[in-house]
């Protein structure tokens, strides 16, 4: 049962971390547009 | 209106979340304890749809890329990238539930036998084309010569399918075939019933994972432009 739990635990751990970098990736995208469109609309 | 890719993603999604519990719900109450291995063989489902999803990956990496060799697009560079990436974290996934498999099963979390070295190389080719793909240089250039990478991994994935069968291991099961002195069909009806239903789960997590991978992706690349454009106004 523990071999179990730590394989569904590696599993969910690099599925979520994978899924985090790209929610941050797109995060970080978002704020460098923010900053592109904010400095086109100040011209 | 909606985006048609939206929706497209909405659906994904939509099909994804229910389908990921219903995959969770065969595997720990539906399908049965298997009699040697006990509650440990059901690490096997997730375990087999990772390495498909893997394989898969490589599969469009290695697409990409030789169309990529023939003419570099960035719509293919990016797609083939994030194919590549999305194939490490399965591959990842793969390697470190099969040592777990070991150790409950041969009491040994690593053994140089073909199927893992075969993957662990794969595994290795993948991250050398990744930072391939970081290097300083023309794009073009990086372009095919990253190709050349994707397309020499993608050649390495029927070797880690057949590995099992042409080098004759003991160890590793072969479930779905003939092997060498070895019988493949060794998965009850129930239990194959989930392996399917987790095998078409994770093809869909990958499906989507693809697609907010290429969006992000495409978005960097605006961004870029768009940074771009805004330098050669400041120089001008």
């Amino acid at each position: 049962m523990g071999y179990l739990f730590m394989a569904y635990t590696i599993i969910w751990a690099l599925l979520a971390g994978y899924i985090f970098v790209l929610g941050k990736r797109q995060k970080d995208l978002k704020k460098e547009l923010k900053v592109l469109e904010d400095w086109k609309s100040e011209q | 209106m909606k985006q048609p890719s939206a929706f497209v993603d909405r659906m994904l999604y939509i099909l994804l979340v229910p389908a990921m519990f219903v995959s969770l719900y065969l595997i720990f109450i539906w399908s049965p304890i298997e009699k040697q291995m006990g509650a440990s063989q059901k690490i096997f489902y997730f375990h087999v749809s990772t390495a498909w999803v893997a394989f898969l990956a490589f599969f469009v990496v290695g697409y990409y890329c030789v169309l990529m060799l023939k003419r570099p697009t960035e719509d293919r560079f990016i797609k083939a990238g994030i194919s590549a990436e999305i194939g490490v974290v399965f591959t990842t996934i793969t390697l470190l539930t099969g040592m777990i498999w070991g150790k409950s099963a041969w009491n040994t979390w690593w053994t140089w036998e073909p199927r893992l070295v075969t993957v662990l190389i794969l595994l290795f080719i993948y991250i050398a084309y990744l930072f391939v793909r970081k290097m300083e240089g023309t794009w073009e250039k990086i372009a095919k010569l990253s190709a050349v990478f994707g397309i020499i991994g993608c050649i390495n994935v029927p070797i880690v399918f057949m590995a099992i069968r042409w080098w004759n291991t003991k160890l590793h099961p072969v479930v779905f075939g003939e092997g060498k002195n070895q019988s493949g069909g060794g998965v009850e009806p129930d239990m194959l019933v989930t392996l399917l239903f987790c095998i078409g789960t994770i093809t869909l997590l990958y499906l989507f994972m693809m697609r907010k991978g290429i969006e992000i992706e495409k978005m960097r690349l605006t961004v870029r432009k768009a940074k771009s454009r805004v330098i050669e106004k400041l120089a001008s």
